[in-house]
């Protein structure tokens, strides 16, 4: 549970001082488990992702920011295929998952799929029950057998931070719990998944300040077990909670780094300009 | 203008007069519509309350009004619409989870789309002479009533197959993300998912379509179902009638007698149409509550 004092977590300075900035600074990079090689993405010819190379290193948080339309969200459906569901979609380039190319004709996009969790802007829990609703990747994968289900489903949602409030609520809907209550419902479906790599778009944008302060702590519990690449629009949470930044704007990758370095000596004027907030 | 003071607004009184007397209009057209089928409602069960008893619904027809019932047309009915169901529910549910879930969009798929449209449309005659020259003569099951219930399935296939597009259409499309992202097949998510959420917009279509069925009485003649009747089909070959044509039958009769006997068909085939409705509400609450 949340130790801080309720008051405190509408104001994001002292949320952010209260977090100590324990990052990997300086490190040198861990290797990358995920990688683009010159990926372009174009819906019908228009080109949305333009030949970006950026590596996603393993066991760090990444955060994707730039200004709205610059092709984030795009970029992050490449890493489990999910932009094969858009029609008219066409792609060039490689994404590398251990050096393996995840286009590759010998790669079932469902497997992939299967290790590569994604939780979405919009929390979108099943019209199931909750056990239901973090069950059911496991189960239909064949993770663990049925009777093993109770246990993982609790250590999920545990990971999650939500099975203190819905232990005794098992068998109720998924969609009757509230907004920030789904979305960690959803991040404990995927969760349960046993993923290496878990991709969230803007997971904390239909939120409130305390449901979105709850996703933050969250994201740094997992953190040392799990990939984590987020996309945001919000610059303090970027800052906060990701060990390395990568900037795009129309399409293009102007920037990647160490977040400190980017939020704090960008090397583009325009990373700069959109960190300080003078444009976006 | 200081402020605080209230600003006139044009032609106010106008416009409210002119949604007064909107609604009466549309107050009196709705209770006109309310009325007829009242008024038709209590024509006929004056007409056909007195025939309707036990022995009504359990004696066969008879040239004597006193001794004629409809077990035979309501068993026929009955087995037709079963049928009907069992034909068309499957094959019109699969054909919308293909359209919507499986196909890619293309010349062909517009091509099926058109057509399935335009086949909603065709007059119920016309199934009925496509019926005889396929399934009576064609693959020669005669005048039996799964011929019968084949030709009705092609009759309602357009209506089932529109509405359950629609239902699967407006389960959201971040359900079968979240699906899919977990790593499921495209059936597996269809499956868990898009049809469960279907599930009460298709079945309130296949309601629909299946009252439709049971009312039709021109494809029936058409292929040959019989209008006397002393047996109760006793398997899909077996020959058949069905309510509206004993109805119909009793109708073209001089004697008031029959008319009565008529009367008291069509509250039987309003009670089974009633009961199939509450079936399907039924089903869709218990669906609704579940989620
Ligand atoms: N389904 C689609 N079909 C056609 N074009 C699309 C589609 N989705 C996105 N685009 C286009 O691709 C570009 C990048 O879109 P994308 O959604 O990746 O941006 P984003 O960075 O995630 O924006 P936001 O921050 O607003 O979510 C935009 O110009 C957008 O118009
Ligand atoms: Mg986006």
């Amino acid at each position: 549970m949340d130790p801080r004092p309720q008051g405190v977590m509408m104001a994001p300075e002292l949320t952010a001082a209260e977090k100590p900035p324990e990052k990997h600074l300086r490190e040198a990079m861990p290797a990358p488990i995920l990688e683009t090689r010159k990926l372009s993405i174009f819906y019908g010819r228009n080109e949305a992702v333009k030949k970006v190379s950026m590596p996603v290193p393993e066991r760090r948080i990444t955060a994707i920011i730039g200004p709205s339309g610059c092709g984030k969200s795009t970029l992050l459906r490449a890493f489990n295929r999910m932009n094969e569901f858009i029609a008219d979609v066409s792609m060039a380039g490689e994404v590398l998952y251990r050096g393996r190319n995840l286009y590759g004709k010998d790669v079932d996009p469902v497997e992939v799929r299967a290790r590569i969790g994604m939780v979405f802007q919009k929390p979108n829990p099943f019209p199931k029950s909750i056990f239901q609703n973090v069950a059911w990747g496991p189960h239909i994968n064949g993770l663990v057998p049925r009777r093993e289900l109770p246990e993982l489903v609790e250590r999920s949602l545990n990971q999650a931070g939500l099975w203190g409030e819905v232990k005794d609520r098992l068998g109720e809907s998924g969609l009757s719990l509230s907004g920030g209550q789904q979305q960690r419902l959803c991040i404990a479906r995927a969760l349960a998944m046993q993923p290496e790599i878990i991709l969230m778009d803007e997971p904390a944008s239909a939120l409130d300040p305390v449901s979105t302060d709850r996703i933050e702590d969250l994201l740094f519990e997992l953190r040392e077990r799990y990939t984590i690449v987020i996309v945001t629009h919000n610059m303090q949470q970027a800052a906060r909670v990701s060990d390395y930044t990568a900037f795009m704007d129309l399409g293009v990758m102007l920037e990647f780094g160490v977040t400190d370095q980017v939020f704090t000596r960008p090397r583009e004027k325009r990373t700069e300009d959109y960190v300080t907030g003078r444009f976006g | 203008m200081t402020a605080g003071e209230w600003r006139g607004v044009p032609n106010l009184a106008r416009r409210h007069w002119q949604s007064l007397w909107l609604r009466r209009l549309f107050q009196a057209l709705t209770w006109l519509g309310v009325m007829l089928l009242a008024i038709l409602l209590f024509r006929i069960a004056r007409q056909g309350a007195v025939w309707l008893d036990w022995d009504f619904l359990t004696s066969f027809p008879s040239r004597f009004p006193a001794r004629a019932g409809i077990k035979s047309a309501l068993a026929g009915t009955l087995w037709l619409i079963g049928l009907t169901a069992l034909i068309s529910v499957p094959v019109g549910v699969a054909a919308a989870v293909y359209l919507e879930e499986f196909s890619r969009a293309g010349r062909l798929k517009t091509f099926i789309e058109v057509n399935i449209a335009n086949l909603a449309g065709v007059p119920s005659i016309v199934y009925g002479i496509l019926g005889l020259a396929i399934f009576v003569r064609g693959i020669g099951l005669g005048r039996s009533v799964l011929a019968g219930a084949l030709t009705m399935s092609l009759l309602i296939l357009p209506v089932i197959i529109i509405a359950a597009r629609e239902a699967i259409k407006a389960v959201p499309q971040s359900l079968r993300q979240g699906a899919m992202a977990l790593g499921a097949t495209r059936w597996l998510t269809v499956r868990h998912h898009v049809l469960p959420g279907a599930l009460p917009g298709i079945m309130t279509g296949v309601i629909l379509a299946l009252s439709r069925a049971i009312g039709e009485t021109a494809p029936l003649i058409m292929i040959g179902a019989l209008s006397y009747v002393a047996f109760v089909p006793e398997g899909p070959m077996d020959g058949f009638t069905a309510l509206p044509i004993q109805i119909f039958n009793w109708t073209a009769r001089p004697q008031q007698e029959f008319h009565g006997l008529a009367a008291g068909g069509i509250i039987v085939l309003l009670a089974v149409l009633l009961l199939m409705n509450a079936a399907a509400v039924a089903v869709r609450h218990r669906f609704q509550r579940r989620r």
